[in-house]
């Protein structure tokens, strides 16, 4: 195995409010290697956009608070880095996409300025005519037609699919190392997604950077990554390959959400939601947090009383957090092989 | 075809629709058309949202108008020179208290030391406009300062800074600045100027950081966050930019107020003091006889409320037509 590029370890993200402190993040630990695509999937407030913005130093300080953890990148701690550096981080050896690429460009500046900002800030000895030619190159790259003149447009001038592109651009426009998609194409049609995907695709070829995918869309998973970590109430709760996960998911919570995907090849066929709420993150369950949803708990006490802990099964990269991940053996595999098929 | 079949059958499919559905050709037309405009782009024009303020703006016909009278005004005042028939302090004791007149060009009549009005009007209005520019630029620097800060920043930085303000606003303003232009000398314009905008700036801190508040959470600031910028640059580049129209309206408005309250402190006589002329320095000389010499108060006063009117109109047609919501032209 090549060393990892970013390596987080033991993350706690909590916020506090007024009703309490919530505990967003709660001991994530993840590897990212050099190139790879790994995706993080997950129910809204899971803490998949949390447990990555914080290690930027994005999100809001406080209410938000990093209790615990580090995070290697590069052989530096991100979380213990002066704000200074992290800042010179951003954008540069690190950068990010965002979910809506509406509210995401600044409507007074014109794209291409935007866009030569995200590069002088990075590299001030570049020259106006160097970082107008690149910027040019970039929206070239992701397929903005008409790229001269689309310089010198305003983001309102440009359509959604076109602005999302106009967003990777920026976010590899210092070939970062590493690639932060957070949600990319969930605020974009159906058939700009599949657009999207590829641009995104292209990026990522472009500058071999290391792609973390934020998204709660199994198909963009199956799509674009090498990995998936899936992420329930802060924690990662299984995490493996894409083929393993897909074929034989181990966790009865992995298995909850590919039943819930609609399948082309079933007919007729009810989806299965998970039931139940996801818990609130002020007042998580005793046990494993998703034990008063789960299929294969059926009230057992482990569940009930011990938080199972994240371990390996089977070959040594496919992790899970149940208690009673065994039983599972085989199940589920029939459908979500057909979910594969259906979103691939 | 479901879709058909659900419409009530009285309504007839347009014929347009039909013709494009019927002959493929009509189709393959429209679909080259398309590609064409997508791929060549020529007849795409950026126009900026300043295009857009601007043509709303010279639409806005009252506000047009005003601006023309203003700057006509302007002009006159910055050329004094050339185009007052006097001098602003040069009498002539044999031509005291002229009403209006053709006969020497003493079209606003004469005061008490036969000195023209229409050039003292001519050289106030100098000053007046003056202070008032000053003021306008100073409250508008100091008071998008602390905005911008106090917004941006938040936390104890906003407590302090908004603290400040509230008690700059709770100071009685005619009392204060009455008391500060004894202490601080009156008379001298530049003096008045920079005593009105310590006080003038506080409604700006407020409509600033206010604007900032709601823009540094929009999500172009996070992703100018998430490439590296930092706070001076999201500050002057990112946000300051999109609070730029509430800032100009108000940078306007402030002109009259300012005006108005010049005149008034000079009036009372804490203002400009004589003989430098300033349009309230006018009208307190003229007033001390009654309406004997009615145009000694009359022209100065006029002069004030047009431009204070013309100012107000000029910043509500700027706020129509900086207001991106806003499409149609009012007026």
């Amino acid at each position: 195995m090549p060393e990892p590029l970013l390596s987080v370890r033991d993350l706690a993200v909590e916020f506090s409010t007024e009703d309490g402190v919530v505990h967003a993040v709660n001991g994530v630990s993840y590897d990212v290697y050099p190139g790879e695509v790994l995706g993080v999937v997950g129910e809204s407030g899971s803490g998949k956009s949390v447990g990555v913005m914080s290690l930027l130093g994005l999100i809001p300080q406080p209410p938000g608070r990093i209790t615990s953890g580090e995070a290697i990148f590069d052989g530096r701690d991100l979380l213990k880095m002066p704000k200074k550096q992290l800042r010179r981080l951003r954008g540069d050896d690190v950068a990010m996409v965002f979910q809506d690429p509406m509210t995401s460009l600044n409507p007074v500046l014109r794209v291409g300025d935007q866009l030569g900002e995200a590069i002088s800030t990075h590299r001030p000895e570049l020259k106006r005519g160097q970082v107008r030619a690149r910027v040019i190159q970039l929206l070239e790259l992701v397929g903005v037609p008409n790229p001269e003149t689309r310089y010198s447009q305003y983001p309102h001038e440009y359509s959604g699919g076109m602005r999302q592109r106009a967003m990777i651009a920026m976010a590899i426009a210092n070939e970062p190392k590493l690639l932060i998609a957070d949600e990319p194409t969930t605020a974009l049609d159906v058939t700009i997604q599949a657009q999207v995907i590829e641009v995104l695709k292209a990026a990522q070829h472009e500058t071999h950077a290391a792609t973390i995918l934020i998204t709660h869309d199994l198909g963009l998973v199956a799509e674009l990554c090498d990995r998936v970590a899936v992420m329930y109430a802060g924690r990662i709760v299984e995490m493996g390959d894409i083929y393993t996960i897909f074929a034989a998911p181990r966790h009865p919570y992995t298995i909850g959400l590919m039943q819930s995907l609609p399948r082309l090849a079933a007919e007729n066929e009810w989806l299965q939601p998970i039931t139940g709420q996801p818990p609130s993150l002020l007042n998580m369950p005793p046990g494993c947090p998703f034990h008063p949803r789960c299929f294969l708990s059926q009230g057992r006490l482990p569940c009930r009383t011990d938080v199972p802990e994240l371990r390996s099964i089977d070959e040594r990269a496919h992790l899970t957090r149940c208690h009673y991940a065994d039983e599972l053996h085989g199940q589920g595999a029939a459908t979500t092989a057909a979910a594969v098929e259906g979103v691939s | 075809m479901s879709e058909r079949s659900a419409q009530p059958p009285h309504i007839e499919q347009p014929p347009t629709s039909a013709a494009i559905v019927g002959e493929p050709q009509v189709a393959m037309q429209m679909d080259d058309h398309l590609e064409l405009s997508y791929d060549s782009g020529v007849d795409l024009k950026a126009r900026s949202q300043w295009g857009y303020a601007m043509r709303r703006f010279l639409r806005h016909r009252l506000a047009m108008g005003s601006l023309v009278v203003l700057l006509f005004l302007g002009i006159v005042a910055l050329f004094a020179d050339f185009f007052a028939p006097y001098a602003f302090d040069e009498p002539d004791f044999l031509s005291i208290t002229l009403p209006p007149t053709t006969e020497g060009n003493h079209f606003f009549g004469t005061d008490f030391l036969g000195r023209d009005s229409l050039s003292r009007i001519i050289y106030g209005l100098r000053t007046s406009l003056w202070v008032a520019l000053v003021v306008s630029l100073l409250a508008t620097l100091i008071g998008t300062t602390v905005g911008a800060v106090a917004g941006y920043f938040g936390g104890w930085v906003d407590n302090g800074l908004m603290r400040l303000t509230d008690l700059v606003l709770t100071l009685p303003g005619l009392a204060v600045l009455l008391t500060i232009s004894v202490y601080v000398g009156q008379g001298d314009p530049k003096r008045v100027a920079i005593i009105l905008a310590l006080l003038f700036w506080t409604g700006f801190a407020r409509i600033v950081r206010g604007t900032f508040l709601s823009l540094r959470e929009k999500e172009f600031v996070e992703a100018a966050k998430a490439s590296g910028a930092g706070d001076g640059r999201i500050i002057l580049r990112h946000i300051l930019p999109n609070a730029i129209g509430p800032i100009i309206v108000n940078a306007t408005l402030i002109v009259a107020a300012a005006i108005l309250t010049e005149a008034g402190l000079s009036f009372l006589g804490f203002g400009v003091q004589p003989p430098n002329p300033a349009l309230g320095v006018l009208i307190n000389e003229g007033q001390s006889e009654g309406l004997k010499f009615w145009w000694l108060v009359t022209f100065p006063g006029l002069v004030i409320v047009l431009i204070a009117l013309c100012i107000n109109f000029i910043g509500d047609g700027m706020r129509d037509a900086l207001d991106p919501t806003q499409r149609r032209i009012r007026a």
